[in-house]
């Protein structure tokens, strides 16, 4: 909806930008969770585990970021004051690409797009911030980013596009009430 | 709940998990309640979350508030008359377009009428997602169902427009994929004193894959919210159906709650004396 | 409580007319003038259809000692004209010594009159009025009854200044005027009998009707939240406690429907706050769904039904038991809930106060079952006790972790957390659930919260009250509701033959205390249900729930007329010879 990447993001310093990247991972993982908990509630194990084993891997991201932020920390931008320049959070994979049935290439094609628009955050601060330390960080967030890509690209090599027919559920859906 | 730290979005969570097709609309609204909720520190304690029969009633047992999942189409007047007993209550009702618009649409007309503090929230995928699929009040007449082959044929129902000329003081469209639009007008729902309606498009992947197109079909809306029933209204029933935002903050006072002090119920007794 | 009704000294007057006639203005000046002087009495009313200058009746009847039934022959009938006097003919019994007025240019007499007993007395009612200026004939017709049953001129006079105090001298002076003349024909009138005041302190006496009782009932009981949609012959409940409930801080909101009206007593009570709706038949027909809620999601709520001539529409105007089954098995699936009914009319404040009470105690929604004729009725009582009921909501006052909203506890009555309780959240829920609140199909979560909801109500001690039983004797009469009052009084005549009669008046109908009721049965040799229901309703749910006697009669007809203690002594009279 609001993807407007030519104005300047509100980011005036690195612990800004910390914080920034802190809620980037946070918003993310809590969205694996949210996945992991649908796969689980609609029998999807398989999926389950692959989201939670995802958010594993970006709470170790936050993690490492309140552990570089060191004893400055982050700043305190309240949850609804962060700016993305996009509808939500850039690595908050997409839910609306969710399906019960989904196989391990949908899930990884979720994460491959929510790395790579984390990427493209870190990019538009380096090219539009004035700031030297805070460019100097988003460069290395985004060389972080570009690794997450490829990891994702990596996985995504071992699984097959799903054949035709993934989706097929022989049984009606369920009246409920 | 701790009172000190802030409450995060995450804790208005409850430890229920959704049951919602993945791909629901209604898990993008699930996060931009909750994102309101935290914008506006509410303790949960003080939140109630009301609601109906069908998919989109389901939200209270989804969230760490109190909550009344009701039978079909009496989720407005559940709230009101918590609102009205509870006014130190933040009441949001919330449920889909079947559940408002049919079974509850008389409640809708007078909900709006009354003016009660309350935000009522409906998730409109225009189909019954609960009961497998049936048109809607909202559906377009020409949706082909198994209970109305070819499509029903019938002007579908306007529930924006409905809404302002029964005199709801805030009205709005948001889209369930835009969850920094409707979590804004979330916040700005609930503090807009007396009734505010926010619509949300949100599609139903299950009965309406057609609604996939729906994220490329929904834009801003052109101009700011007005503070005129009537050109809103004018607005809506000209527009595509996805203009997104604050269409209308009306003026009307909210429904007085206030109590007058309590008499003794001794007094009564001289009504009947001889 | 066993008061001896008798009617030595009672007296009663009919007041009929229309098209604006005024008849129960005057009928009720009358019957307020006699409370004031010391009397018991019970008014009731009979109308058309139209909403103004439809033909009424008003039929008032006097006692030294309370009246609770309408009376089985008039000693006054005063017409000020004839029109459509047959709607309501068969509600006003002539006797010998009954004495019929009218006015000549009112007409022929009708049949009914020309052929009953007593005597027709003509005064030109209309003419008497025209020569007063301003004077109106029903003013006029006031002070010939009151005249005729021995009312002092002062204490009418008195009432009639400050009845009329707002509409100026002018007004006040001609309606005494009008009385005065009355007067002096009234005293010309063939004897009948003549009202009995007796002494009482301020204070003592209370002058209301069902409705009033009920609605004071909730007030006391501590409702302070009500929704209404206006039917009759509820309404004047609803419009009772609108200010009421301001007055003691709480609230009254007019609902869009009875859907509406019944979810938001939900709601509020949800939120904390004991609350209320009333509604007649079809408006209970509405509610059935969510009173189904409110059962299954614990949340307390007192619905009055205020009975009417069923089905469907019915007869708006006329009272009838009929409810009876929809209250007791209207909600689908298994859903028990607790249904009493008053007594009398008097028993419409104690019972809505306990009904309020058993709903909060047990989180459960109360049916109070009163009917059109002990609602709409004035009637002159004496002080109503003071009741300690009140509601008391078991609470969840503090709540952590390990809280249950519905944990499966000794009584199966759960604490409830109240919303702004701080770790209380839960979603009360239609849908079965776990304790927890969570929406379950478990066979486990369906028989333990069945069961839960099921003995919360059938453990619970209900005292005495379930039933008013007095007398003793091998004839019992079983009973409900407003017929009571009738039930009560046939057997004090029935008595006075030397009968030895006892009579069983249910106030708790469900849960229904089979064993007690079986207790009072076990000497009879004969046992009688009387109810004003064409299925017999009441006879039919007592023989599926206690073991009636095989030759158990059942006296049963249905409105628009209440069952009379006359027909019901025959009855008892007739079975006592076989």
């Amino acid at each position: 909806m609001t993807d407007d990447k030519t104005t300047a993001l509100p980011i005036g310093s690195v612990a800004d930008l910390l914080a920034y990247a802190y809620r980037i991972e946070i918003d993310a993982l809590e969205r694996y969770r949210m996945l992991a908990d649908q796969m689980e509630v609609h029998n999807n194990p398989e999926l389950a585990s692959l989201f939670r084993d995802l958010a594993g891997h970006e709470e170790k991201h936050a993690q490492e970021i309140l552990r570089q932020a060191g004893e400055e920390g982050i700043a305190d931008i309240p949850e609804h004051e962060f700016e993305w320049g996009t509808a939500e959070s850039p690595e908050a994979a997409d839910l609306d690409a969710a399906h019960y049935r989904m196989t391990p290439w949908h899930a990884l094609q979720m994460a491959l797009a929510a790395e790579k628009r984390a990427h493209g955050f870190f990019d538009h601060i380096v090219v539009s911030v004035d700031d030297p330390d805070v460019r100097k960080w988003a460069e290395e967030f985004r060389a972080e980013e570009a690794e997450h890509v490829e990891l994702v690209e990596r996985l995504l090599s071992r699984h097959e596009p799903p054949a035709k027919g993934w989706d097929a559920d022989d049984d009606p859906p369920i009246l409920q009430e | 709940m701790s009172q000190t730290a802030p409450v995060k979005s995450s804790d208005y969570k409850s430890e229920v998990k959704p049951v919602w097709c993945p791909g629901c609309g209604d898990y993008h609204v699930l996060l931009s309640i909750t994102k309101a909720f935290a914008a506006l520190q509410l303790p949960s304690e003080d939140v109630a979350v009301i609601s109906g029969i069908g998919c989109s009633s389901r939200l209270p047992a989804y969230l760490d508030c109190y909550g009344f999942h009701g039978v079909h189409g009496r989720a407005l007047p559940l709230g009101t008359g918590l609102k009205v007993a509870r006014p130190d209550l933040t009441v949001l009702v919330a449920g889909g377009d079947g559940d408002g618009f049919s079974i509850g649409g008389n409640h809708f007309l007078h909900a709006c009428r009354r003016n009660i503090d309350l935000t009522y929230v409906v998730m409109n995928n225009r189909v019954y997602g609960m009961t497998k699929g049936q048109p809607s009040p909202t559906t377009e007449p020409d949706w082909d169902s198994a209970l109305s082959p070819g499509g029903t044929g019938l002007s579908p129902f306007h529930p924006l427009v409905i809404a302002l000329a029964s005199g709801a003081n805030f009205v709005a469209r948001a889209f369930s994929g835009d969850i920094k639009g409707t979590t804004g007008m979330l916040i700005e729902a609930i503090e807009h004193p007396g009734f505010s309606f926010v619509e949300v498009l949100s599609p139903c992947v299950t009965f309406r894959p057609d609604q996939r197109g729906w994220k490329n079909a929904v834009h801003p809306a052109p101009v700011e919210a007005t503070d005129d029933p009537a050109r809103a209204a004018r607005r809506i029933m000209s527009d595509d159906g996805f203009n997104i935002g604050v269409l209308y903050r009306g003026t009307r006072s909210a429904y007085d709650l206030s109590r007058a002090e309590a008499g003794e119920v001794g007094e009564f007794d001289r009504m009947f004396e001889i | 409580m066993a008061p001896e009704i008798t009617r030595e000294n009672a007296v009663s007057v009919a007041l009929t007319g229309s098209g604006g006639a005024g008849v129960m203005t005057a009928g009720g000046l009358l019957f307020d003038a006699a409370a004031k002087f010391g009397c018991y009495g019970l008014q009731t009313r009979s109308v058309g259809p139209q909403i103004r200058g439809g033909e009424s009746a008003a039929l008032l009847s006097f006692s030294d000692r309370p009246v609770e039934t309408r009376s089985d022959c008039f000693d006054l009938l005063l017409a000020l004209d004839w029109n459509n006097f047959k709607s309501f003919s068969a509600e006003i019994a002539l006797g010998a010594g009954s004495v019929v007025v009218a006015d000549p240019k009112a007409g022929d007499f009708p049949d009914m009159v020309r052929e009953a007993p007593g005597t027709v007395v003509e005064i030109p009612v209309q003419e008497i009025a025209d020569e007063i200026s301003g004077g109106r004939a029903n003013m006029v017709a006031l002070g010939i009854a009151a005249a005729a049953i021995g009312l002092p001129y002062d204490v009418v006079g008195a009432l009639i200044g400050g009845k009329l105090a707002g509409k100026g001298e002018a007004a006040i002076a001609a309606s005494l005027a009008c009385v005065e003349a009355g007067y002096g024909h009234g005293s010309d009138l063939p004897d009948i009998p003549k009202v009995r005041g007796t002494e009482y302190a301020p204070g003592d006496r209370w002058l209301l009707t069902g409705n009033e009782a009920a609605a004071l009932g909730a007030v006391r009981g501590g409702v302070r939240f009500a929704a209404a949609y206006p039917i009759t012959p509820a309404t004047e409940i609803l419009e009772w406690l609108a200010p009421a409930l301001s007055k003691v801080g709480g609230k009254l909101l007019q609902a869009e429907d009875e859907l509406a009206s019944i979810n938001m007593v939900i709601g509020a009570s949800f939120g904390g706050v004991p609350s209320l709706t009333a509604t007649s038949g079809p408006g209970l027909a509405l509610m059935t769904e969510s009173i189904g809620l409110a059962t299954a999601s614990e949340v307390p709520v007192v619905v009055i039904d205020v009975m009417r001539g069923g089905p469907s529409t019915g007869i708006p105007t006329k009272s009838e038991q009929s409810d009876l089954n929809i209250a007791i098995y209207g909600l689908h699936g298994d859903a028990p809930h607790i249904v009493a009914a008053p007594i009398s009319l008097a028993d419409c404040l104690f019972t809505t106060q306990w009904a309020v009470h058993l709903a909060e105690a047990m989180q459960v929604p109360t049916i109070v079952l009163s009917d059109q004729f002990i609602g709409q009725a004035r009637m002159i009582v004496d002080r109503p006790a003071d009741i300690a009921f009140f509601a008391q909501r078991r609470r969840a006052e503090t709540c952590d972790a390990e809280t249950r909203r519905y944990a499966l506890t000794a009584d199966g009555i759960s604490p409830m957390p109240i919303p702004g309780t701080p770790g209380g959240q839960y979603t009360a829920d239609g849908l079965e659930h776990s304790p927890s609140g969570t929406p379950s199909s478990r066979a486990e979560d369906h028989l333990s919260q069945l069961a839960k909801r099921r003995d919360k109500i059938e453990d619970f001690d209900y005292g005495g009250h379930w039933a008013e039983i007095e007398g003793g004797g091998d004839f019992v009469v079983v009973t409900w509701g407003s017929t009571s009052a009738a039930v009560r009084e046939a057997a004090s005549r029935v008595r006075e033959h030397g009968i030895r009669v006892k009579t069983v008046a249910i106030r708790l109908l469900a849960p229904l205390n089979a064993d007690a009721l079986m207790a009072e049965l076990e000497d009879a040799t004969r046992v009688l249900v009387v109810e004003q229901t064409d299925g017999a309703q009441f006879y039919h749910y007592l023989r599926s729930r206690c073991h009636l006697p095989r030759d158990t009669l059942a006296m049963h007809h249905p409105g628009p007329l209440t069952l009379t203690p006359a027909e019901i002594e025959r009855e008892i009279l007739k079975e006592h010879r076989l």
